[in-house]
């Protein structure tokens, strides 16, 4: 598959480079409003926007805006779509607004945006980028609505509002309240790494592709992805000295 | 022959103290308290009792089956564990809840942080919270044929009288292996004359926590309310089976001391300010997850290793 190709920026967000589950990025909403699969679904999509939003506008931006000033730039561009996205959602889905509350505005904190922004949309074209910034966003999206459900099903007994359990069962509420969280994102997570190591083993290629970013931390001449460095698309030479 | 000519690096002196008799004489120290319990509260605590060993023992087995890993169950910890956690539960609990609480106890409390020797908390304890999170009503729940109504420490809450001996001998309400002092003491004596555990962490425990009843309880030093406190709940079962947990105590000997004094100040703050009647379980919890940094600051210093600094 190309490189930083449509397709290929999708199936990177969602599979390979899921912020969830792989990057393990943007952890306090996902711990937190996955109460139920609609609140993780509504959470996912909110995020998806603004991620695909930010990320094409900082692309645009991203020969404007100075190497110094550049967090403080993306944060202003960021919040102004979460404004956008929060002042929509309360005027148009009141109930998701009241159910995911606080957490709206913080998705502006979101490392998943500023870390796209950074180690992919400042040095990539805009069609690239927006396309990333949906790949990820669907894999958060994903990722959420699965955790949200698993919690529900055990802890409510429903699915997306509907009883599913027969009405025997007790719901076991640890999984609805805070620690259950933890159980469920634990679970996914080595079920996740599980089915990888076992394609791995068939011979299927799953190593993460570089998104801007050496998959290979501990060799990595880019003092990490804090800098930015050699534009592979328009042979851009380095901008600033990277090695200090 | 061939087993005289073996080679082997030290320690070379054998004992007959094993895992597994330590476990074994753990469980035989558990019998009183568990005959008591089937005894004060009929047939439905033996099969609860049973079906709670048995989830513990199976999961123990099967998930070292599935992870290829060396079998274990013959070293009678899981038995324990699953002991303790069936003497936790109230007598009239569903037998699910057995087995929900033994998977939890031994899958993700000991063998998902590698198994006996690693866990971090006690599992019995551990997977106990979990059912008391997870199914309140249930486990608050503690009518029985016998006995109706409030249990002693719960109407002591309420500032109403209760009547002391029978809590001391054990025809009370409460979970199945708590309501008999007697049985309990009986069974730690038992471990003590084994040497298997010591009152180190069980003295300095309800020392400090009957010192926290005089200081803060509201009765000053008054018998009849500091002995109702010290037989009723969970405290003398905690005290002498849980928080002695060879695995989740710190390994120094003031350690054990520090760790005693932090169980019985966190057990008399949650039984006096706290919501709730009980605080043993949470008390032992919060204590387990405290003790890497109790070992951190009582660990003795090497001979040679300490004086001032040149």
């Amino acid at each position: 598959m190309k490189q930083n190709s449509i397709s290929e920026r999708l199936i990177n967000g969602i599979l390979k480079e899921n912020p969830t589950f792989v990057l393990m990025l943007g952890m306090c909403p996902t711990l937190a409003v996955t109460t139920s699969a609609v609140n993780g679904l509504g959470m996912g999509l909110t995020t998806m926007v603004v991620l695909a939003l930010s990320n094409l506008f900082i692309s645009f931006l991203r020969k404007v805006i100075p190497d110094k000033v550049r967090i403080p730039a993306f944060i202003v561009v960021i919040a102004s779509f979460v404004t956008v996205a929060e002042l929509l959602l309360k005027a148009y889905i009141p109930f998701l607004y009241a159910a995911l509350g606080l957490y709206i505005p913080l998705i502006v904190v979101n490392c998943i945006i500023l870390g796209r922004a950074e180690a992919y949309a400042s040095k990539n074209g805009p069609l690239a980028s927006l396309f990333d910034g949906i790949g990820m966003g669907l894999g958060f999206t994903v990722a959420l609505t699965i955790i949200g459900a698993v919690r529900e099903l055990i802890g409510a007994g429903e699915l997306f509002g509907f009883m599913i359990m027969p009405e025997s069962y007790v719901p076991c509420s640890i999984f609805v309240l805070a620690p259950g969280a933890f159980f469920v994102l634990a679970a996914l997570t080595a079920i996740q790494n599980k089915v990888k190591i076992a394609g791995e083993k068939k011979g299927r290629d799953m190593s993460k592709i570089q998104s801007g970013c050496n998959s290979d931390c501990m060799n990595c001449k880019d003092t990490g992805c804090s800098r930015r460095f050699y534009d592979e698309n328009e042979g851009k030479e380095k901008e600033g000295n990277v090695n200090g | 022959m061939s087993n005289l000519m073996k080679v082997s690096s030290n320690p070379h002196i054998r004992s007959k103290v094993t895992t597994s008799n330590i476990m074994l004489a753990v469980v035989i120290a558990l019998l009183p308290a568990a005959g008591f319990g089937i005894y004060n509260f009929g047939l439905g605590a033996l099969i609860l009792i049973a079906v709670t060993v048995a989830a513990t023992v199976l999961t123990e087995l099967i998930f070292e089956i599935a992870m290829h890993k060396k079998i274990t169950v013959g070293d009678f910890s899981a038995v324990v564990t699953g002991l303790l956690l069936a003497l936790n539960l109230p007598p009239k609990a569903p037998w699910w809840i057995g087995v929900v609480g033994g998977i939890f106890a031994i899958l993700v409390v000991k063998m998902l942080f590698g198994g006996l020797g690693q866990n971090f908390m006690n599992p019995a304890l551990g997977a106990r919270c979990f059912l008391l999170i997870s199914y309140t009503s249930i486990m608050c729940n503690f009518d029985c044929d016998a006995y109706t109504g409030a249990t002693p420490l719960a109407s002591l809450k309420a500032g109403e009288g209760v009547n002391i001996f029978n809590m001391v001998i054990g025809k009370t309400g409460g979970t199945i292996g708590e309501t008999s002092m007697i049985a309990i003491v009986v069974g730690a004596c038992f471990l003590i004359l084994l040497g298997i555990i010591d009152l180190k962490v069980p003295g300095s425990y309800i020392l400090t926590f009957v010192i926290f009843l005089i200081l803060f309880g509201g009765h000053g030093f008054d018998p009849a309310f500091l002995s109702a406190h010290l037989a009723g709940g969970g405290l003398m079962l905690g005290a002498f089976f849980m928080a002695t947990d060879y695995v989740t105590r710190p390994v120094t000997s003031k350690g054990q001391y520090l760790y005693g004094i932090i169980l019985g100040l966190l057990t008399g703050i949650f039984r006096i300010y706290g919501p709730s009647a009980e605080g043993v379980s949470y008390a032992i919890i919060l204590g387990n997850l405290l003790v890497p940094l109790i070992e951190k600051i009582t660990m003795p210093i090497a001979f040679g290793k300490g004086g001032k600094k040149a």
